[in-house]
């Protein structure tokens, strides 16, 4: 499969994934909610430029936003961590060689401890982000506080588990492909 | 004269330059700037911008989930449409037994329609698309402008009232949910008429919150909640259920007392809901806005 169409079918189950499955899990707590769909972010291949990513970003956050209503909310953290994301690969990936034979981000690519930081930090980036939007138009400081430790938790368990479930394979860039 | 003209085009390639330097800071100002200006300007903007296409396009994918969704639901469903139908049939003339006029002479000195005019019309309205974990809910109704839904329609379930209709495409509309941090509903005590605002903190699903209050009324745990006779939009009919006061809180800084009320409409189970069209909503907002400002 072409990682054009890979990235297509993931465009459109993530955002089905988050908006028909974890949006209807009934709330245990205000502060928990699931978030995983900007796993795709994540997941894209480094070949990208940085002006495509963000715009490829810009485009499933809102279409993420589409389904929740909320024009925007999810646009903004999306754009957000695809703008950072270039600069972090930049930092914790040996440039030479890991860009050249991989494909795109994952515990096999980068090794596990740099990508794990790597999911550590955008989506932390991303739920303190999403939250802050949240906390201008209403709440305190505690809400704020409370649901970024939550929702990241929450969200790092639930990426943990997806790349346990599906591991993709980290296949070698080739001349061919 | 080619001097400054030399100058011109340096501080032209200077522009460019700084463009192609900064084109990915650039871009990333410019989109975060779109997506917080559609962010804030959603309500207004929304159907200039996208025309509804979106609003129909997410309505048909929402469609297609809740014909499946329905299957599970349809015996609670059911049991709460034979209630509703059970409390109408109580209603019916059929149902009273009439008064005995046979003894007494009675002279009609009414001569007019005791009947009265019509104020309010329901269409009833599929929910195709709902949720209750956001911090803003918003549900999406399969009947839309072409089978007559209005904005700033109030939205009724079986059990209570829902929402209101805050914008519509062809055949889908979105309905602000009372679960929302923006939904502000008039709403009053049954027992002393008291009105006040009835909002929702954010927190659990089943309760709302109704402010304003006047600490002189008298209210316990238990008292049913009803929709005002008094609102700006005037969705509502006035005396429709909206819930039970499960919490009194006494604010000792003001002279209101704030109640958190069991919301009677379940918000995880709506399959069917009602939508009021006020006939008289334009006569009388059009008399209100003639009121002088002075």
């Amino acid at each position: 499969m072409s990682s054009l169409l890979k990235n297509i079918i993931r465009f459109v189950f993530f955002i089905l994934f988050q908006a028909y499955v974890l949006d209807k899990v009934p709330p245990l707590h205000e502060y928990v909610k699931p978030i995983l769909y900007f796993l795709f972010i994540l997941w894209l291949p480094f070949s990208l430029s940085r002006s495509l990513q963000m715009i490829i970003a810009f485009i499933f956050g809102l279409c993420m936003d589409y389904f929740t209503g909320t024009p925007g909310l999810h646009a903004v953290p999306c754009v957000l961590i695809a703008y950072v994301r270039p600069f972090l690969l930049n930092i914790l990936v040996p440039q030479e060689t890991t860009e050249l034979s991989y494909a795109q981000p994952s515990a096999k690519s980068l090794g596990t401890m740099p990508y794990s930081i790597y999911v550590l930090i955008l989506t932390f980036m991303h739920n303190a982000c999403l939250v802050l939007i949240e906390w201008l138009q209403f709440g305190d400081f505690i809400f704020f506080i409370g649901k970024v430790a939550a929702t990241t938790a929450i969200s790092l368990l639930l990426i943990f588990v997806t790349e346990v479930l599906f591991p993709r394979k980290a296949r070698f860039r080739t001349n061919a492909a | 004269m080619p001097a400054t003209c030399n100058l011109q085009l340096a501080s032209m390639r200077n522009i460019f330059l700084f463009i192609r330097r900064f084109f990915n800071l650039l871009l990333f100002l410019a989109l975060e700037g779109l997506a917080i200006y559609t962010l804030y300007n959603y309500n207004k903007t929304h159907q200039a911008f996208f025309g509804g296409i979106a609003n129909e396009v997410t309505g048909v994918v929402s469609k297609k989930y809740n014909d499946v969704e329905y299957y599970f639901q349809l015996k609670k469903t059911n049991e709460q449409l034979a209630e509703e139908n059970a409390n109408l049939r109580k209603m019916l003339p059929g149902s009273f037994e009439t008064a005995d006029t046979a003894k007494t002479t009675y002279i009609d000195s009414l001569a007019k329609d005791t009947l009265g005019t019509r104020k309010f019309n329901f269409l009833v309205a599929k929910v195709v698309n709902n949720s209750v974990t956001q911090e803003n809910n918003y549900i999406t109704l399969h009947r839309g402008a072409q089978q007559g839904v209005k904005v700033d329609m109030g939205v009724i379930g079986p059990d209570g009232i829902v929402g209101k209709v805050i914008f519509i495409s062809d055949n889908y509309s979105r309905v602000m949910s009372l679960l929302n941090r923006k939904s502000k509903v008039s709403a009053m005590l049954k027992k002393g008429l008291y009105s006040g605002e009835l909002e929702w903190d954010g927190k659990d699903p089943s309760f709302l919150t109704l402010h304003s209050i006047p600490k002189s009324a008298k209210v316990q745990k238990g008292d049913t909640v009803l929709t005002s006779n008094v609102s700006e939009k005037l969705s509502f009919p006035a005396g429709l259920m909206v819930g039970r006061v499960e919490e009194i809180i006494a604010d000792p800084s003001s002279n209101f007392l704030t109640l958190k009320v069991r919301s009677a409409t379940n918000f995880y189970t709506l399959q069917y809901v009602y939508l009021s069209d006020n006939l008289e909503a334009a006569e009388q907002q059009q008399l209100e806005s003639k009121t002088p400002k002075d």
